[in-house]
């Protein structure tokens, strides 16, 4: 099994004939990911290397059964593009797209919310999701990857979750799906979301868990294992010494008047029994210490 | 982006929010000038993007011409908690009858607006917050039904503000709202929000945070960046695309990805080092992009060495690797590196700088001990 992504993933990318979806949407199908449509209503009718584009979502969905949206657009046409999505059928939406005003992102987090319950959004700002030999969508490098589990990753950082990937992998230990759910203030899936979806997941046995400073997402994430988690969690929380009211690379990265510190993350996922990994090339270690290789 | 106060009135002023009337001044001689315009008395106040202003110093009270000229020669030059002021803005004296608290921010948690009013305003919000936590009224609004009229009444009156303005607070709210909305703020904040003896409310100060992902549907923004609080290698940094925050130690760092980065400057500090910054390199950490992470770097001078820990992902190690030593060729003068590599293609890359390796290029695989070289050596 894996979350989210699997053989029964049907992609519309939304950017396809722009210079990056095209890069990773054809990355992604030569992974063996079902890119089924692109979208741009100025070039419907044409192709991308055989991968038919439609004006729109709800085409794309009719004509080809998509069942999942890639929004890889600028983040001024970001917003308009994920709610298209929603309207046109999809019950999962990626969007990797950075810099997407915040309030942009509430207004789209609660329309969602409000009328399209049954589609989960995951991003902004996240490098996809990764199912190991089943399906890629984003960024994510297969080359680090192993499929067959047991682990499940999740990650606000892409690289730190790329890392995980990588040594889990050396170790010899393969991964059910990894997660990204991005760096920015109002992401559409949270820690939690994926929490549960991997222990819900038969084939997944353990979970790596990689925060980072800004927001409580974490801390949630905490609580929610404290009762409903009862796979071995192994966390990273990067930032431990950043400066406080300075932004780290992603929007969501920073301290606020005192609040969203590394160190308040880490006591926290340390009280509920979580591995809490001091760097991050100690993960694949704690990893393998939970499963008892 | 923060505002300074008198930016942050400009802007609430666009939105209909009442002010004072004012103006800048960055001599004695224009404080006077802006003092006589506008009528006495005024108040001077220090333009610095911190907190405990009045505490400090940096507002006073003037009568005359006399008074302006005393007191904006003490504040201009003022050094308040590692801030120097440059620049004043001088406004028509108020009279207050009452002191509020209003803002806006994002709640991440509840991903909603958050509105914050208190009728216990002028002090330290956080101040408020611990001691008498039922003093602020607090409301959460959606953002797909924005805040109305009816909600905002309910807020006013549960905030127990002075009855008599109920209906000038209310408007006063929408508008503030509408600001924070309309105008991509991150924090909206006036403290205090006053009503005078007539009965008027309006907002003595400002505290406006910009959202700089929505800059590019704001381009009146512009001319706040003039005076934005980005040092010099910031700036450097922006210009080239870089995402880097300026720290103040010697071990210069460059990696790829936000988390790394971070994870980098963490892993310096825990082994006995002071990162000199944190650069994110981004995705294809090629030739160019190295030689322009270098040079931000080589150009502060605390820097002694810099550490750079790329992780390669679809960018591999042999294409990074390979980028680092034709961005030495290309540079003249560098800092010594230590390079961390692992990822696709780790060991293809580790060879290509194991065969370049000299005094400027030191190659090491694991990044907890390439962290503690690169502090060894900018020790030395």
């Amino acid at each position: 099994m894996a979350v989210f992504v699997d053989d029964n993933t049907r992609v519309v990318v939304q950017g396809l004939t722009g210079k990056q979806g095209q890069f990773y949407g054809l990355r992604n199908r030569a992974y063996g990911t079902k890119v089924v449509a692109g979208t741009n209503p100025k070039k419907a009718g044409e192709n991308v290397e055989g991968i038919p584009i439609y004006a729109s979502v709800r085409e794309a969905v009719t004509q080809e059964g998509a069942n999942t949206a890639f929004v890889i657009v600028p983040s001024a046409v970001a917003a308009a593009s994920i709610l298209e999505a929603a309207e046109g059928g999809v019950s999962l939406i990626i969007c990797v797209t950075e810099h997407i005003p915040a309030h942009d992102q509430a207004r789209v987090y609660n329309v969602l919310k409000r009328n399209y319950p049954h589609v989960r959004l995951v991003g902004p700002n996240c490098a996809g999701i990764l199912s190991p030999g089943k399906a890629n969508i984003g960024f994510t490098p297969t080359e680090v990857a192993m499929p067959g589990g047991p682990v499940g990753i999740v990650s606000r950082s892409g690289t730190l979750a790329y890392q995980a990937l990588y040594e889990l992998t050396q170790s010899g230990i393969g991964q059910t799906t990894c997660v990204g759910i991005g760096g920015d203030p109002v992401p559409g899936t949270s820690f939690v979301d994926v929490l549960a979806a991997f222990q819900a997941d038969d084939e997944t046995q353990a979970i790596v868990m990689i925060g980072e400073i800004g927001g409580t997402a974490e801390e949630e994430a905490a609580e929610f294992i404290k009762s409903n988690v009862t796979k071995p969690v192994v966390a990273y929380i990067a930032g431990v010494t950043a400066p406080p009211g300075k932004k780290m690379g992603h929007a969501g990265a920073i301290i606020s008047g005192g609040k969203g510190t590394a160190k308040a993350k880490m006591d926290a996922l340390t009280a509920v029994g979580a591995l809490v990994a001091q760097n991050p090339t100690e993960i694949g270690g704690l990893v393998k210490q939970a499963l008892g290789r | 982006m923060d505002l300074f106060e008198y930016q942050g009135k400009q802007y609430f002023a666009k939105f209909g929010i009442p002010v004072s009337a004012g103006d800048i001044a960055d001599t004695v001689d224009q404080a006077v000038e802006v003092a006589e315009r506008v009528g006495y008395p005024v108040v001077v106040k220090a333009q610095v993007r911190v907190g405990g202003r009045g505490k400090a110093g940096g507002i006073k009270l003037a009568n005359n011409a006399d008074e302006v000229r005393l007191h904006a020669g003490n504040i201009l030059g003022m050094d308040i908690k590692g801030h120097v002021v440059r620049r004043l803005w001088i406004e028509v004296a108020s009279d207050i009858k009452e002191e509020y608290y209003a803002s806006f921010t994002l709640d991440r948690s509840a991903k909603k607006h958050l509105g914050m009013l208190s009728a216990q305003g002028g002090v330290d919000i956080e101040e408020v917050a611990a001691k008498a936590p039922d003093a602020i009224a607090r409301i959460h609004v959606d953002p797909v039904d924005g805040l109305t009229a009816q909600v905002c009444r309910e807020w006013v009156r549960a905030a127990k503000l002075n009855p008599q303005v109920e209906d000038e607070a209310v408007a006063f709210l929408l508008k503030l709202y509408d600001c924070y909305i309309q105008g991509d703020c991150s924090l909206a904040e006036v403290n205090p929000l006053i009503v005078t003896p007539q009965g008027r409310v309006h907002a003595l100060d400002s505290k406006v945070s910009l959202d700089e992902a929505a800059a590019y549907r704001h381009p009146e923004w512009a001319d706040f960046e003039g005076m934005a609080s980005l040092d010099e290698r910031e700036r450097a940094a922006e210009e080239k695309g870089l995402q880097y925050v300026g720290l103040s130690g010697t071990v210069g760092i460059i990696a790829n990805g936000a988390g790394l980065a971070m994870s980098t400057v963490d892993i310096v500090n825990q082994v006995g080092g002071a990162p000199a910054n944190f650069l994110d390199i981004g995705g294809g950490a090629n030739a160019d992009r190295m030689v322009d992470a270098l040079t931000v770097i080589n150009d502060d001078p605390n820097v002694r060495v810099v550490f750079i820990n790329i992780f390669g992902g679809i960018t591999r190690c042999d294409e990074v690797a390979n980028g680092i030593v034709a961005a030495l060729s290309r540079l003249a003068k560098t800092a010594p590196l230590v390079v961390r590599l692992d990822g696709t293609n780790a060991e293809q890359g580790r060879a290509i700088l194991n065969a370049n390796t000299s005094e400027r290029l030191i190659m090491i695989p694991d990044m907890l001990t390439a962290a503690k070289k690169a502090v060894e050596m900018a020790g030395a």
